[in-house]
């Protein structure tokens, strides 16, 4: 646990997050609009999402599914019975003039969610609810020195708002249970996760307590674009009520904003008056009863979730925590490395796999699915290796022709002849020679005052058989002709 | 249940509408009729009856996730007082 080292002593943060999720869906919450980004401006907008006199919401039945299912993943209960009420404020991308959001009865209940934190330790944190609700529209405020302008494109495309307790206790565990949310989220493909097109947002609920002591009041810093934004704002916003408190002054429970170029918050006093939402049931809309077979047909389509795939990579693989956790963080990854390790040495094609390929797919700069290297090749590799054709040395450098180049492994090791030598008279021939040359250090070795140069002498014969020797033969031959 | 003239303006204010001084003071009695007749509901016994939510009985229409409708920008602005181009405008709100 992270405290605060203030001047009167000490400071613990207590933090709960509200993640705005968009759903993956064709069609919005309740039209028939299309939900794709970065369309011409109001080109994806019916008269419902413009809030047209008299039309009527009809609810989407694929977002419903969305929202059960990432419930389902939070291990969260799913409430059979789920009510749309009206949230009831005024803005220009608000045509409605309300929100259709879902206040006292969600359609998700508690659940949890289990942070993978970076010293390999996990630390559950509850969920407190999730519930659908429209997105709003977008306003611009760059494109005229007076006007505002509203492209309504993103009203009404389907919204999950994730709640969870107020259970963090640092910036830290923020940003593990955002990348943790964000790979549940992408696994079972409700939403892309992706925060710089706005697709995940999140507001911050901080307040600061002396550790053990009673909660403090807390405020809300909205809509943070990345988890290094969040997390920044998290260091900024708890100095600013650390300062306040130890001046003897108290928190004022109100809405912040973050601004990334100052690093710090401030208050967003606009959104004061609007808080008294009014909540109402929406009465074009009925209350959403779910069949419960329906729940268990989605629940039984789950995909393998990252704590299951993680668990089933330690167990059947032997992998430690942290290379399993690092594999499965994303679900492409998993897959790749699981072509990778099938019917070949696991652990070894778990190395490969993080050190090696995502350590030149991180240096690259590129995706997964651009890599010049697949699983299969990758594979074929490792099958090189297995079977002693070349040696661990070897073949770092063929992966990195093999990169460059986007051949095969075997045709490179064909082509530059880079076959290990197995042949014992090749290898006693370059031990023979080595021998011959150093007569200072056999002396170390044979006299006994070295044994350590034996190693010396396994280097030498490697570089004069470029690398190609097998290290165990040229060990067991070397020690043979020194007489050790 | 009732409304004073403060809890009126209150109201008016959130719900965007202009209310003078003159007719605050008369809603204040409008609404506590209002109330007060509603309030009459409260002399019922509904202890276990769920509230109801349609006089008919139906349950919810769910529609397939399928794209039907868009592509209508030049109506969508059509009625807007000051659009430019395809976007609706109105004066600058900034945070």
């Amino acid at each position: 646990m992270s405290l605060l080292q203030g001047t009167t002593g000490e400071w613990e943060m207590v933090i709960g997050l509200e993640v705005h999720a968009q759903v993956i869906s064709n069609s919005k919450l309740f039209s028939g609009a299309s939900t794709t980004f970065g369309a011409a401006p109001n080109s994806q907008v019916s008269i419902v999402d413009a809030a047209m006199p008299g039309m009527l919401p009809v609810l989407n039945r694929e977002c419903v599914a969305q929202a059960i299912r990432t419930g389902l993943g939070l291990k969260a209960k799913i409430n059979l019975v789920s009510v749309f009420e009206r949230k009831n404020y005024f803005y220009p991308d608000l045509p409605q003039g309300y929100q259709i959001s879902q206040y006292q009865h969600p359609i998700v209940g508690e659940g949890s969610i289990l942070l993978d934190l970076d010293n390999g330790e996990t630390r559950e944190v509850g969920i407190e609810r999730l519930h659908l609700e429209q997105d709003a529209g977008k306003s611009l405020h760059d494109q005229h020195p007076r006007k505002t302008f509203v492209d309504l494109n993103r009203s009404g495309v389907a919204l999950m708002e994730i709640v969870s307790k107020p259970d963090m206790r640092s910036a830290e565990e923020v940003g593990a249970y955002l990348r943790k949310l964000r790979s549940i989220l992408r696994y079972l493909g409700t939403c892309d996760g992706n925060m710089d097109e706005g697709s995940m947002r999140c507001d911050v609920n901080l307040s600061l307590r002396r550790p053990g002591g009673p909660l403090g009041t807390r405020t809300e810093t909205k809509n943070v674009n990345s988890i290094r934004f969040v997390q920044q704002a998290i260091e900024a916003e708890a100095r600013r009520q650390m300062e306040i408190l130890e001046d003897g002054g108290s928190i004022e429970q109100e809405t912040r904003l973050f601004d990334s170029r100052r690093g710090e918050t401030r208050s967003m006093r606009s959104k004061e008056e609007a808080h008294d939402y009014r909540y109402f049931p929406d009465p074009d809309l009925l209350p959403l009863e779910l069949e419960p077979a329906w729940v268990e047909d989605l629940k039984a389509a789950l995909p393998e979730l990252p704590d299951d795939k993680k668990a089933r990579f330690m167990a059947d693989f032997g992998l430690s925590a942290y290379d399993a956790g690092v594999l499965v963080a994303e679900r492409a990854n998993a897959d790749f490395y699981e072509e990778v390790a099938k019917g070949r040495d696991a652990k070894l094609a778990a190395n490969w796999v993080i050190t090696n390929f995502f350590g030149a797919l991180n240096a690259s700069g590129k995706g997964l699915e651009e890599a010049p290297v697949t699983a299969a090749q990758l594979g074929g590799l490792l099958d090189l290796l297995a079977d002693d054709t070349i040696s661990g040395r070897i073949a770092k450098d063929v992966f990195e022709e093999m990169w460059e180049s986007g051949k095969d492994a075997a045709v490179i090791v064909e082509e530059k002849g880079l076959k290990q030598i197995t042949d014992t008279g090749a290898i006693e021939a370059a031990i023979a020679k080595v021998i011959a040359d150093n007569p200072g250090q056999v002396e170390q070795y044979t006299s006994g005052a070295n044994p350590k140069v034996i190693g010396w002498f396994v280097g030498q014969v490697m570089k004069a058989t470029q690398g190609k020797a097998n290290p165990g033969m040229v060990n067991q031959l070397l020690k043979k002709h020194l007489g050790g | 249940m009732s409304v004073d003239v403060g809890t009126v303006r209150r109201i008016a204010s959130l719900a965007r509408v202009k209310v003078e001084d003159a007719q605050a003071e008369a809603l204040v009695g409008e609404l506590n009729n209002i109330l007060s007749w509603v309030e009459q509901l409260g002399e019922l016994d509904t202890e276990g009856v769920p509230p109801m939510t349609s006089v008919v009985e139906m349950e919810l229409p769910l529609r397939a996730d399928a794209v039907t409708d868009g592509g209508v920008a030049e109506d969508i602005v059509k009625n807007a007082p000051d659009p430019s181009g395809r976007f609706f405008t109105v004066p600058k709100v900034v945070e």
